[in-house]
């Protein structure tokens, strides 16, 4: 195993560890050791076998599974707990992107003006620029919320599709907003000086030694830590904000509202919460996927990509159960990378059936996906992983729980307290 | 004390909302939104004659909306759930009447239009395999969700799970690029009164919406199968009570929302271009057409759509076309905060 090798293998064990946490059960003693050795073993076994460049392929689907497990938190808070139909996350998406592009870069001067403009570009750090995604995302849910959300929810649905084309076409057709229907370039990358040749000035040697053998081009692997430790955090923090009294307050909305109501709380504004909510988390979403593609535009954000993905990945994965988000992120990433490979594989029959259709084999991942919505939704519209019932830590350890769920129930104190 | 001076403010709040959620507030709000924006055109330069020219167009791109309308508020209506597919249907039949318009050999045209009779024969075979097609989604998507008793929202997925299912195949089938119907011919437009140019196209399209309307209209209030369709959308329970077959009467729906469609795609596409995703750019228009004019309502929906029409247009007047869904967007939320039963509806429904 070469240097370079072993230093991607340990950078991806980091990653992998984090995700190995909610994957591996069992009470903390067991997990975090477990977790430890499954990301060790599986990054250095991953950074030894495959070649260079399928293994930036694995780092780059770990990259964009991630951003969407983030976006699916986001729309569970929204429709798992609460029951908002929220068919324009592209929307929310594209805020948040667009906010921490231009917070983060430095506007144009000189020639380069003439070409690719901006509103403004305030050269903040990185993290400033993905708060600013959210919060932005925030504001825009906040001033659609209050007229839409005491209303119907299909009237919710149709709302927020049009919000989601609006801002879109905002992005399109405003050249001085964000450079119009030209790509915005030049988003900078956090801790992109760990790759460069000198280093960053701050890094103890050791880090400087380690990181060493690394080139420009393997950033993505230092990304991929960022992404998932924000995807790790807003897990944690959901998972508090499911099993505190707030969060039951919001299921008791989404199943009784009368009741709910009549209990004294108010209805209205625990569903704006609850949108706002799922807004800034897809705003923060966004920023983390404009620093990662560097350049953005607006045809990232269709609605293909940026919405209906989203909701396959939420229904399949089990709607009001973040665990369940977070599996149906990565198997339906898994499964849209996995179609490509099939539609590549059924280019040669399409192209025996008529010849134009070979060229046409991409669009069958859609209607691949498209099938599998319809299929989760007639036959398990709860999802692989269901919510649970009872989700207070208090109420979990009183009561008297038959023996297969003690495991489920020990997992659970162990991540709260 | 203090609880009575709460109900004081609770019955108060209540008149408000009885004097503002009023079909007259929704009319007037409206008819104020349209003056104050010719005002601001009047005083921004802009020419009377544009501005009527403007109108003119607005109700041309009404007649399209409305086509596209009708079919939604039926399902709308009878079945009670927001049908996402309806934009991916409306191409679907454009398409469909493109692959015959492609295929037959191209008469002359007909009179001043620039079609000829294979577009009408295009549309009268596309419309059955549209109302199929629909028909064949809810014998594998709807019905076994309503014999489940699923809620609205599975299938509103359901819906925009079929509506990127059945876009996949125009792209499969037809590619995304651009089609025209007639690529090269032109549409002479004809000199009206007032300094207005249509197209001789744009009025048929206009008068088609008005004559499918009535018919769809003349259907719903004198015959049988209106009658039991009404029975259903206003309470499937009782119907069945009545002896309604409502799977039937749900068929029938299906059916008729294809085939309008069908006519709903193809004249979208003579008026503009043909692409797969045209369907979807049409879907809030008809929505907020559909929701403004009362859900189920075919009159309301075309009044809606003209509304909404002319309004797409008229902004252009100040602010960029690329804006036109945002319109449809502000008439919409108005409509939802004013009056969510629409223009046309009873109070309660």
């Amino acid at each position: 195993m070469t240097e370079a090798a072993f230093v991607k293998g340990i950078l991806l064990a980091v990653p992998i560890f984090i995700l190995a946490l909610w994957l591996v059960p069992g009470r903390w003693q067991v997990r975090v050791p477990g977790a430890i050795a499954a990301g060790l073993a599986l990054g250095l076994l991953l950074a030894a076998v495959l070649p260079g460049g399928d293994l930036s392929y694995v780092v780059s689907f770990l990259s964009m599974a991630s951003i969407y497990a983030i976006l699916t938190l986001g729309l569970n808070v929204q429709w798992g707990y609460t029951g908002h139909l929220n068919f324009g996350i592209a929307g929310f998406f594209a805020v948040g992107a667009f906010t921490s592009a231009l917070v983060t870069t430095d506007a144009p001067t000189g020639t380069l003006a003439q070409y690719s403009q901006q509103a403004f570009g305030l050269e903040l750090p990185f993290l400033v620029g993905v708060l600013a995604g959210g919060i932005v995302a925030g504001l825009v849910a906040l001033i659609i919320a209050p007229p839409v959300l005491r209303l119907r929810m299909d009237f919710l649905a149709i709302a927020t599709i049009g919000i989601a084309e609006i801002i879109r076409r905002i992005f399109q057709n405003e050249r001085w907003l964000a450079n119009g229907p030209q790509p915005l370039r030049g988003i900078p990358q956090p801790l992109k000086c760990a790759v460069d040749d000198p280093g960053c000035s701050w890094m103890p040697d050791v880090a400087l030694a380690f990181l060493e053998p690394l080139q420009a081009r393997h950033y993505s692997f230092i990304y991929l830590i960022v992404i998932v430790i924000f995807l790790a955090l807003i897990y944690l923090v959901l998972d508090m904000a499911t099993r505190s009294p707030w969060g039951r307050v919001l299921r008791s909305i989404r199943d009784e509202e009368a009741s709910a109501g009549m209990n004294g709380k108010a209805v209205t504004n625990y569903r704006v919460q609850a949108f706002i909510a799922g807004a800034v988390i897809m705003g923060i979403a966004g920023a983390l996927y404009a620093h990662y593609m560097v350049t953005i535009d607006y045809t990232h954000f269709r609605h293909l990509f940026a919405t209906f993905l989203i909701w396959v990945m939420l229904m399949l994965g089990g709607s009001g159960n973040n665990k369940g988000a977070l599996l149906g992120a990565f198997v339906i990433w898994a499964v849209w990378a996995g179609t490509a490979f099939i539609a590549g594989w059924m280019e040669p029959v399409l192209a025996q059936i008529a010849e134009p259709l070979a060229d046409r084999s991409s669009y069958i991942r859609w209607m691949l996906v498209a099938i599998l919505l319809a299929v989760v939704v007639l036959f398990r519209p709860q999802g692989l992983i269901r919510e649970n019932k009872v989700v207070s830590r208090h109420l979990l350890r009183r009561a008297e729980t038959p023996p297969d769920t003690r495991a489920e129930q020990g997992g659970a104190e162990a991540r709260t307290g | 004390m203090a609880v009575a001076q709460e109900q004081a403010d609770i019955r108060l709040s209540e008149r408000i909302r009885a004097a503002v959620q009023t079909r007259t507030m929704l009319w007037s709000t409206l008819a104020a939104i349209f003056v104050v924006w010719i005002a601001v055109s009047l005083a921004a330069d802009v020419s009377a004659g544009r501005i009527i020219s403007l109108i003119a167009w607005g109700v041309m791109l009404g007649g399209v909306i409305g086509l596209g309308g009708i079919g939604l508020t039926l399902t709308y209506g009878v079945l009670k759930f927001p049908n996402f597919s309806h934009g991916a249907l409306v191409s679907l039949g454009a398409y469909l009447t493109f692959a015959v318009v492609d295929l037959v050999p191209n008469t002359a045209r007909i009179g001043p239009f620039s079609f000829g009779w294979e577009f009408v024969l295009g549309i009268v075979i596309g419309a059955p395999i549209v109302g199929v097609v629909c028909l064949a989604i809810d014998r594998v998507m709807y019905r076994p969700l309503r014999s489940n008793n699923a809620s609205l929202v599975l299938f509103a997925m359901a819906s925009l799970a079929m509506a990127f299912f059945v876009r996949s195949i125009v792209y499969m089938i037809w590619s995304g690029d651009f089609r025209f119907y007639y690529p090269g011919r032109s549409s002479p437009a004809l000199d009206l009164p007032l300094g207005i140019r249509v197209q001789a196209d744009q009025l048929f399209i206009l008068l088609l919406a008005g004559v499918l309307v009535a018919a769809v209209y003349l259907l719903l209030e004198y015959t049988k199968m209106g009658k039991a369709m009404r029975a259903t959308a206003n309470n499937p329970e009782l119907a069945r009570v009545r002896g309604i077959n409502t799977e039937r009467v749900i068929a029938y729906t299906w059916m008729m929302a294809g085939a309008l469609a069908t006519a709903g795609g193809a004249m979208y596409g003579l008026s503009s271009q043909l692409r797969p995703a045209m369907g979807f750019w049409l879907l809030l228009p008809m929505f907020a057409a559909v929701i403004m004019g009362s859900i189920g309502n075919p009159r309301g929906a075309l009044v809606g759509a003209l509304i909404i029409g002319v309004a797409t247009q008229l902004s252009t007047s100040l602010i960029s076309p690329a804006y036109g869904p945002a319109v449809a967007f502000v008439l919409l939320i108005i409509t939802i905060v004013i009056r969510p039963q629409g223009l046309l509806g009873a109070p309660g429904e």
